[in-house]
Parts: C-alpha cells; structure tokens; sequence
C-alpha cells in the first residue's frame, strides 16, 4: 500500500465519519417521522459556532461542548415541536420546505447571535502529525473517527437494548401499531429530532478543528449527509454509517487521483449509478407499492 | 357543466392576462418593471416545474440545472461562437430536452426521497461543470452574453421585456392548462393517485413521466436562456442547489397543482427578498420564519387554501 494511497484513504475515512454521524441523524428522523430534515446540516453548525463561541468567552472544552450539543439538542426539540408537529399530516414536499424554512431561519440566526466569519477550533489534543508508514494523521482524525465509532456502538445499544430506542424502531416500523401497544408516538419523535441533532452538533464539533466552521457550513455538510443516507439507504442505520465512509472515500480518492475540482461531482456520479441499479440504496429495504 | 369549466378556465386566463396588460401602470420606473420580469421568468419555470411536481407528484430538485443549461448554452452558443440568439435559444433549449429524455428515463424509476436525491445529484452536478470549465463558461465570476435580437432588432429596455416576457408567461399558462386537461395530463394525475393502479388502467406511467420531465426542463431551459439574454450575464449563482429549492419553495409555497398558484408563489417569493431588504440583517430570518409558518399554516399552498376560504367563507380549509 502505497504513502499516498494511504493518506487518501486516512483523509477520506475521517470526512466520511463525519458525513456518517450527519447520516445517522436524518435516518433517525426519517425513520420516526418520514420526515426529510434538511435542517440538519443547520445542527451540525451550531454544534461548531457554539463551541467556538463560549470557547473564545473563556468556557473549558468540555463544558463548551457540552453545552453546544445540548443547545442544538434543543433546537431540534423545538423544531419538532413548534414546525414538524403541527403540521403533521401535510405531504413529504411541504414538509421539506418548512424543514428548508427552518435551515434558513436557524442561518439568519448564527449570524445574529454570532457573525458572518470564519472560525477555527482548537484541536483537541495538538496539532503534531502522527507519521504512520509514510502518511500523516493528525490528532484531530483520530478524535473523529474514534468519536464516531463510540457513538455508532452506544446507537446501537440505545436501539438493541434499550426500551424507549426500540419504541422508536416500532414507529418505524408502524406509526399506528406502535401507538396501540402504548407507546406514546410524539414523545418517541421528540427523542428522534433531540438525538439527531445532538449527533448533528457532535459532527460539527469535530470536524470544526479540521475544516473550520461559519455560519454556511451547514448547507454542504446537510447535503452530503442527505447523500451519504441515500447511498446507504434511507433509514437504514448501518446504510448511513456505509454510506458516509463510501462517500468520504470516494471524494478522497477523486480528489487525490482525478481532479479535485472534480471530487464532489464523481461522489454524485457514483451516487446517480447506484441509485440506477439499487433503487434503495445499498442496504435500504426493498419496498413493494401496496395497491 | 362543461361549459362552465370551459369558461371558467379562460376566465383565470384572462385574468392573467389583464394583470400583466393593466401591470406597468403600477410599475414607476425601471427596478419595478425589473422585478416584474425577474417574477416573470421565475414563474415560467414555475409552471412548467408545477407539471412535474403538482400534476405528476414527481419531485425535482435539480431543475435550476436545466434553468442554467439554458441558460449557459445560448450564452456560449452567441458570445463564443457568434450564433445568432434565436437560433442559439432553441438549439439550447432542444439539448437540454434531449438530456431530459437521456436521464429522466432511469432517474423517474425512483421513488420520493431517492428520485429528490437522484435530481438534486443531476443539478450538483451540472453547477459543478459549469463552474469549473471556466475556458466556455468563464468560471465562477460568469460570463456576459449578447443581447436577444429578433429579426435584426435588438431587444434592449426594461419595458420591451416586460412585454415579451410577459406574452410569454401567458402562452406558457395557457400551454400548461391545456396540457393537464389532455389526455397526458389526465394520466399524469392518474399516477400521481396510483402508478400501479394508473398501469392497471393501461397507462405507460414511464413514458408519461419522461414526457413530464422534458417538458418542465424546456420550460426551465427557454426561461434560463432568456433570463441569460435580459440580465446580459450570467453567473453559476442560477444554477446551484439553492436555486433549485427556491424553485420548489415557489411552487409548494403558490399551491401543488394550481398553475396560478405556481405563477403567485414565484411573485411573492420574488418580490419578498426586495422588501426584506428593509429589515437588513434579520432578512434570512424574516425570510424563514415565512416559509415555515405559511406552510405549517397553509400545508396545500396560499392559493388552493385561500380559494377554499372563499368558495366557503367562515369556515376553515
């Protein structure tokens, strides 16, 4: 395995987790509500400005970290709450919109409270490369990646093992069977929307040392995170964690031996093929139209 | 009863027309009647966009695409090859419905979410090739374009467009509506109900959707071309993501469905963004809070839900 070979696929694995983590957070909506959060990408930068923001007033890490995902936690309560909720029952396009509505108010916001300039985050632990057979890694992608696999086995346990993750696998599965076996339905989409927002803010964190956050970063990571879903298959949750390597892979591998300019149009090439011959995504379930 | 259909429809047709005949008396000078055309083509795009998505319930969120392939195809076409503006305009136009016709086959086999990935993955990618091959295009900084000339005279001036333009939105709604009362259009509404139970009923539903397909990326395409041609610039700002959503939010937020709703929808979404700017730094804010409440509030759209109001006053849509 070649250094360069290797360094593509570092850089690659450590975007992609990101666009993992925001993958995981639209399927976790999708799944409790069929609901399309293109707000997502919004939580991702309020996880970022906000650690920045209370870092810079003098916050340790953690607590500013804390404190930034238990913010955008919120904000995605209330988006249930006040936007997705009474507007129950409107078709998946109004949906979309008054999530897209959402994103927009949720920028106007950032660059209120905070502004319109680009901010940098501290590495967590240094900035010194890690040499490993001729590649370099910095601390950072390990954070990213390690935080990312924590993250991916505590889900996994929440939806296994836990009472109130498999009452969110029931409504998935069926909205009204669920309600009838007592499972109270809005308070299971309250969890969906808090959690991937949570999750949303946690990528924005990490990520913000890396890339550096604004108050636009949002967009591209919430399209690429909607990307990554869709690749993986909606509402699949080991499909986003599949589909958001392939995707950072991919990008990575373009970018290095293609054209860079080029990088995020080969990711949606790869992503239109796909989708031509696996209509569902890579491990979404097949679904049958009931007549 | 048909009669009063028949009368009805051209009823709203004449309406149409007298709004944009009675317009310019509004209009006080030059950035009135800009922001006139500016809805004008907008609402082009709309109703051909409303075809698509209202009709067919097919979604798009790549059409800014076809606005842009238009757009940059009569501009390249005149400024670096000296064709003349008509002919570049339908040659444009023609390659884009045959791109439609080449990708909408397999991309319209998808469903919901996966066809709004696929188009909003077509029109990535189209900004991104138009932004990078910066020797036809210009790049990111855009590229001007020579103005429309019809018959040797060049179409220059605010008002001369509003008149074209205007004519044009007439002739696309009318096209529109006869479309949807045809036998296609009746097909199309069929499998926006059921495609299984419209393919019982002996539809193609595949060959309904590519027609449905081509022609909204026509309608985009010839309102992409001469909005290129009226601004004399273009930039790759028309043909980003963003421009496709606002494109949808035009049409979700006039009404799904309604052609005038479409043509409404692109007017207050148009002209909205020019009067925030008197709110200056809470524009974004003011802007998104009124997309969300009018679609929280108004789920079918400002136009079929305040026409619900009236046909029964006093009681709720």
């Amino acid at each position: 395995m070649s250094a360069q070979f290797l360094q593509f696929l570092l850089a690659g694995l450590t975007i992609g987790a990101i666009y993992a983590l925001v993958a995981l957070g639209f399927s976790i909506i999708y799944n409790a509500s069929q609901v399309i959060n293109f707000a997502q990408g919004e939580f991702v930068m309020v996880g970022g400005m906000c650690t920045v923001w209370l870092g810079n007033a003098g916050w340790p890490l953690p607590a500013a970290i804390a404190a930034a995902v238990l913010l955008a936690a919120l904000l995605g309560l209330a988006l249930e709450r006040f936007a997705v909720e009474p507007a129950r029952g409107a078709s998946v396009v109004t949906l979309i919109i008054i999530t897209i509505g959402a994103s927009i108010l949720l920028r106007g916001l950032a660059t209120l409270v905070w502004d319109k300039k680009i901010h940098a985050l501290k590495p967590f632990s240094g900035e010194a490369p890690i040499q490993i057979g001729g590649a370099t890694l910095l601390p950072q992608s390990l954070w990213v990646l390690g935080v990312t696999l924590v993250v991916v086995l505590l889900l996994s346990w929440f939806f296994g093992r836990t009472l109130l993750g498999k009452a969110l696998l029931a409504t998935s599965h069926n909205r009204l069977a669920a309600q009838l076996v007592g499972i109270s339905v809005r308070r299971v989409l309250l969890v969906a929307f808090g959690l991937s927002a949570a999750l949303g803010a946690v990528a924005g964190i990490l990520i913000a040392p890396i890339t550096f956050t604004a108050w636009d970063v949002g967009v591209m990571l919430g399209l690429k995170g909607f990307a990554a879903a869709i690749l993986g298959g909606m509402g699949s949750g080991p499909g986003a964690v599949v589909g958001g390597l392939a995707l950072g892979l991919i990008e990575a591998m373009g970018a290095g031996y293609l054209s860079s300019a080029y990088k995020d149009a080969l990711a949606f090439v790869i992503i239109l093929a796909v989708l031509f011959f696996m209509p569902s995504g890579l491990l979404g379930k097949r679904s049958a139209d009931r007549v | 009863m048909l009669e009063r259909l028949a009368s009805s429809r051209n009823a709203g047709l004449a309406a149409l027309a007298a709004v944009v005949a009675l317009l310019p008396l509004a209009l006080v000078n030059n950035y009135y009647y800009e922001i006139a055309i500016l809805v004008g083509l907008n609402a082009i795009v709309c109703v051909g966009l409303n075809l698509l998505i209202g009709y067919a319930g097919q979604i798009s969120l790549g059409h800014a695409g076809f606005f842009g392939l238009g757009a940059y195809g009569s501009a390249i076409l005149t400024a670096r090859f000296g064709w003349p503006p008509l002919a570049a305009l339908l040659v444009a136009t023609l390659a884009v419905a045959l791109l439609a016709l080449a990708i909408g086959r397999p991309i319209l086999r998808l469903r919901g979410h996966y066809l709004a990935m696929a188009t909003l993955g077509m029109g990535v990618i189209i900004s991104i090739v138009v932004a990078t091959e910066d020797r036809y295009t210009g790049g990111p900084d855009g590229m001007s374009v020579p103005p429309l000339t019809l018959a040797g005279v060049a179409l220059t001036g605010e008002r001369l467009w509003y008149w074209v333009v205007g004519v044009l939105l007439v002739l696309a709604v009318w096209l529109a509506r006869n479309l949807i009362d045809s036998p296609h259009g009746r097909a199309l509404r069929a499998l926006h109900g059921s495609e299984v139970a419209a393919e019982v009923g002996g539809i193609d539903s595949a060959r309904h959707k590519v027609r449905v397909f081509v022609i909204s990326a026509v309608y985009a395409a010839v309102a992409g071309s001469l909005s290129a041609h009226y601004a004399g610039f273009i930039t790759p700002a028309k043909v980003t993501f963003f421009h496709s959503i606002e494109l949808v939010t035009m049409v979700v937020f006039g009404g799904m469905a309604s052609t005038f709703g479409a043509v409404v929808g692109a007017a207050v979404l148009t002209t909205l963004p020019q009067a925030l700017t008197a709110f200056k730094e809470y524009e974004m804010v003011v802007f998104g809070a009124v997309m969300m409440f009018t679609m929280i509030f108004m789920p079918r759209g400002l136009v079929p839900t305040l026409a619900a109001l009236c046909a029964r006053p006093g009681k709720a849509p």
